[in-house]
Formats: C-alpha cells, structure tokens, sequence
C-alpha cells in the first residue's frame, strides 16, 4: 500500500484544517518563489520528466501540453490563459470535488506554477454549479491567497503577476469538455468548438490557452517540490505516479483514495473498499474509469492493473478512474441503459449523429433490458454504436457508444437470453 | 413581480465585482453569475424581465441570454418550489438504491417528478449524476449535498426542512466525508508534516 507520506492530498477526507494555516503545515506554499525562480522550461522539463499524464480522462501528458504554449518573445501580444476544467461530471467520478473542498490550496499554488510555466497572468477555475460549497471553499482559500501575497501582483515575491478567479457553470456535463467550456466561460452556450484551432492556439478569447484537470494541477506543486524522480517511482513505466481513485457502487465500504499507479484492480477495491459486496466471486463487472469506458467482465477484473495502458489492453480505459462496482445482483442491461439515458440528455444537440444517434441507442437499450426485441437489433444497435463514434465534434459521441459495445462484448448472451425468454414466455401465453 | 426587475444595490455590488474578473469588453463572461445572482434575487427562477434587464446589463442580446437560460439545467424559468429537491438517477446512485430515494420523494411529497407541492415548499426534480459518487446514494437541496441516504434518512430530511429547520450537510449516515464509513484506513496519522 502506499505510505501516508507519500500521499500528495493529506486532507482528502477533510479531517484538518482546509485553510492557508493548515495548508502550509501540511507543505503547500513552501518555497514556491524557488520554483518559479527555475524559469518556464526548468518548470516545464520537471513535469515532461515526471510522466505525469492529465488526471480528467485522456491522460495526455501534462508537461507536453503545458510546452504548447507559445513562448516569450515569439507571441503576438495576446494574453495567454490557464483554465483548469473543475466541471467534474463523469459519472462514477468525485475526486476533484474533495480537493477542492478539503485541499484547495493545493489548486490554487498549482494554477500559479502551471499559470507562470505557460506565460499565463490569469487563471480561470471553471467548477460545476452544483458543487455551490465547494465553489465557497476555493474562493475562500483564493482570498487568502492574495491577502498573503501568495497570489496577485508578484505572486510570492517571483515577480510574476498572478489572478486566479472562479467561474461556476449552471448544469451540463458537456462543459467538461475543453471547447464547451471555454464556450461556456465566454457566456455563450456550451457547445464544442471544431478543432483545430486548439486552444493552445486559439482557446479562452481567441488567445493562447491550456485547460487542465483539478488532480493534474493540484499534483504540480508536489512534484516540483520532491522532484520528477519521486513520482516516477510509483506505477509502471509510461503510467506514473499517484492518483485519487472513486470507488463506488457494489463494494462494503465506498471511499475515495490515493494510491499508487499500475495498482491491482483486485487489491484496490479489497484493501480501500471492504471488498465486493458477498465477497469476490459474488462480482459481475467493474466500470474502471467513469461511465464513457466499457464495462469489464469479473474475469478481467481478477487480474488488471489500474493504469492507462493496462486498460487500454484489455479495450477499456483508465479514464477519471472512477470504479463502479457491479455485484452479480446488478441488472447488467439496465445499469448500461441508465447511462445511455444520460447521454441522452446531456448531448448539446449540436452534431446530428449525437444528438439522434443518443435518444435511439437509449430507446433501444431499453427495449432490450425488457428484451423486448429482436436478436438481430444487437447488431444493428452494435452498428449505430460505429457510425455515432467518431462522427461528432468532440467525444460524447464516442462515450455514449463505448458502454454499449463493452456491454454486447461481454454479455450478449444476457441480451439474448432476455430476448428468447420474452418470446417462449409470450408464445406460452398464448 | 414579472412586471420590471433590478438588482438590489447589494447584487450589483456583486454583479460589477464579477464582471471584473472578466477583461474588459468581455462582460458577457459573466452571464453565468449574474444569471444566478438574479435567480436567488427572484424567489429561485428568471422571469421574462429578470433576463431582459441581464442582457441590458452586459450589452447582449436578449435571446442570447435566453438561449444560456434554456441550455442549463440549474436555470428556471418558471417559479419553483422554495427547496428545489434534485434526486440524482444516474447509475452510481442507481446501483445504490437512488430509485427508493425518488420513490421516498415521490410518497412523501406527493407529487411527481418536475412538480412542485401545493404549499409551493418542494419542487421534485432528477437529476443527472451530482459528483458524489461514493456517498450514493444522494440528492441535492437546494444549495447542499444530502448523501449517504435510505428511504427513512429521506423522509426525515424532507420532514425536517418542511418544519424549517437547517438539516446538517453532507452524509446523513454520520461519516467522515468521502473516507470508508468504519473510519479512514489510510492517512491515519496526525496531519503529516514536512512530508513534502
């Protein structure tokens, strides 16, 4: 298990003082003058050195994208902007929401570092309206940022002027994703732009712009401080580091955790979690990484490691690594059902095959967890699946169509079985 | 009250502090917040004039205010109940008995999901996955998170906000935030100092 003082969020479950005081004891702010007196590329070599891949769901790495950003001198004058995706809405996924409420000043010293490494002035926090306390907690800990003179007009003594604000969404999942919310934070409605440009180019007004998650932040100050080859200690090779898992659904004691990369799936829900509920073999499938990755079966779930490329082996995905557990009493159907009920609702409308493809896999999806359907509607629902991926502008097309292709991958039989037991039971009625 | 709508002295206050955290000539940046201020002005929904006077505000168009209204979820424009009662559905809570959590409401309430009580205390909605996952399942009050719930957690909730107290936040089970329900298994020593 990973040792308490390797942990980067100390106060993950808010057991001590989530202020400036308590922040500081637990490390945060300490010496943060020295790293930004290591220049941008000194700031950005460390993090490219730490292997530390974004912590929202795509897991590109950080330091690369933080390296897209035009450099001095070759700019035009436009000002460039941090925005960091806070619109946590995945579901399955509630990490970004305790370091926010319980360590945000752990954000907030990473908006300055990551903000100063990419010749940003200001930083924008765009967090989800519905989390209105936590939004309350990371506006206090901003405050007394700049009343100690952390943030603001030569941020901690560097030099380098630093505002961060907090921008609170109204409802829609689909500002997390980078374009939305850039949309969004401009007061239009959120719904993604064409790509390129990308916002390192052309992001927040038009000018230079990198949108990273809340855990990716909020992890920079802690490797700037122990070093890229701390961090690389933990987990496999192109998978490093720490991360917060979400464990929920069928296990004995649902939490949040951090633990090292490359963990087994197996001891992660058995040591954190209390188990599968009924124990091991009582377990049916495990959603790894939030609701847009394909389900994995329990004979998967026996061995896998949780990192990227592991998951991405076995045709799934680390994603927010959020774990939903799924025990054998789970009605399999309809708990896929249910999340393309959520897509549903949640596509923008703006790309056609998104917004029909959505309401028909839905309607479908339904219609099969009654088993009110025909066998070869599987296939043609796996087929919609294929032409709704890869169609859309930004990736909730592909998301809506994961879940269901793990599902027909992994228990079509269950879809048939319910199928043929509708038609015996019909023909008996007869 | 839908006839005309400004903001009280103390909300513009509020609202010109949060146009300028936006550069200039980007006020419609702060459509989203002003949009919520004028909401908690109006009894918890926008009317026709609320979103009229926002777009006068920010030199906008009305109808791109509107189209901001109609495109989020946490926007009314039509009056709600004083507690605004958000059962999330999605599957984690699902998983975890978020169907007897509406039920619960449902009964209790006595109205169905998108109406709002005769005493115009309550307005039942669901709504899509709320973030806090491992405290299934949940809802969202107004403001707050109520987690950890079960049918009787529910209805005592319910119950204690009809007689206008302030139930306490977060787990209604008594645990410590998002740690194991039996007590944290890791960070168990006293604030870690100096680790870093």
């Amino acid at each position: 298990m990973l040792r308490d003082t390797d942990r980067v969020f100390t106060n993950l479950y808010g057991i001590h003082d989530s202020g400036l005081d308590g922040a500081r004891r637990r490390g945060d702010w300490d010496g943060t003058k020295e790293i930004l007196a290591k220049g941008r590329d000194g700031i950005v070599d460390e993090m490219k050195a730490s292997g530390l891949r974004g912590r929202g769901g795509a897991g590109f790495p950080a330091g690369l994208k933080w390296s897209f950003m035009p450099k001095d001198g070759s700019g035009d004058g436009r000002p460039h902007y941090l925005v960091v995706n806070a619109d946590e809405s995945e579901p399955g996924t509630c990490k970004d929401r305790d370091i926010m409420r319980h360590d945000p000043h752990k954000l907030v010293e990473g908006c300055l570092i990551a903000g100063f490494a990419m010749g940003a002035h200001a930083g924008y926090i765009y967090i989800r309206g519905e989390f209105y306390d936590e939004a309350q907690s990371l506006e206090r800990a901003i405050t007394e940022a700049y009343e100690a003179g952390l943030i603001g007009p030569n941020a901690c003594g560097s030099g380098w002027d630093f505002d961060l604000y907090v921008h609170r969404g109204a409802g829609a999942y689909i500002c997390g994703e980078e374009t939305a919310l850039l949309e969004s934070l401009e007061g239009k409605k959120g719904q993604p732009r064409l790509k390129p440009p990308f916002p390192a180019n052309a992001g927040l007004y038009g000018c230079p712009t990198t949108v990273n998650n809340v855990e990716t932040i909020a992890v920079s100050p802690t490797i700037m401080r122990r070093g890229a080859s701390w961090f690389t200690g933990f987990g496999r090779e192109n998978n490093h580091g720490t991360k917060l898992f979400c464990i929920a659904g069928h296990v004995n004691e649902p939490c949040n955790v951090e633990e090292a990369m490359s963990i087994p799936l197996r001891e992660l829900i058995e040591k954190h979690a209390g188990g599968v509920r009924g124990g091991w073999d009582n377990l049916l499938a495990v959603i790894p990484g939030g609701s847009s990755v394909p389900l994995l079966p329990k004979s998967t779930c026996d061995s896998v490691l949780m990192d990227f490329d592991a998951l991405r082996e076995v045709k799934s995905g680390l994603g927010t690594a959020a774990v939903l557990v799924m025990d054998k009493s789970t009605d399999i159907v309809k708990a896929i059902a249910r999340l393309s009920k959520f897509y549903m609702h949640e596509s923008c409308g703006q790309c056609t095959p998104c917004r029909e493809g959505t309401g028909w896999m839905w309607r479908v999806m339904e219609r099969l967890a009654r088993g009110d359907a025909s066998i070869d509607e599987i296939d043609m629902l796996l087929e919609v699946t294929y032409q709704v991926e890869g169609h859309t502008i930004c990736a909730l097309g592909d998301a809506a169509a994961w879940p269901i292709q793990g599902l027909i991958r992994h228990f079509r039989p269950e879809l048939e079985r319910r199928i043929l037991e509708r038609q015996t039971g019909a023909a008996a009625a007869e | 009250m839908t006839e005309s709508f400004a903001f009280t002295a103390e909300n513009k206050a509020k609202a010109d502090a949060y146009i300028a955290r936006y550069p200039e000539g980007r006020q419609a940046s702060a459509v989203m917040p002003l949009l919520d201020l004028a909401q908690r002005q109006g009894d918890g929904w926008l009317s026709q004039a609320a979103i009229e006077y926002i777009a006068d505000y920010l030199g906008m168009a009305p109808i791109r205010v509107k189209e901001v209204v109609s495109f989020y979820t946490m926007y009314f424009d039509q009056p709600v109940g004083k507690h605004v009662v958000w059962v999330c559905g999605t599957t984690p809570c699902w998983l975890r008995g978020g169907g007897d959590i509406l039920d619960a409401c449902r009964e209790t309430l006595g109205i169905e999901l998108g109406k709002t009580t005769e005493d115009g205390l309550f307005t039942l909605l669901e709504q899509e996955c709320l973030g806090a996952c491992v405290n299934a399942p949940m809802v969202q009050i107004g403001d707050h998170y109520y987690e950890d719930l079960d049918r009787e957690k529910m209805v005592a909730l319910l119950d204690a906000l009809r007689r206008g107290e302030e139930p306490a936040i977060g787990s209604q089970a008594g645990r410590q935030t998002s740690a194991p329900a039996s007590g944290p298994k890791v960070l168990l020593d006293v604030e870690p100092a100096g680790g870093q």
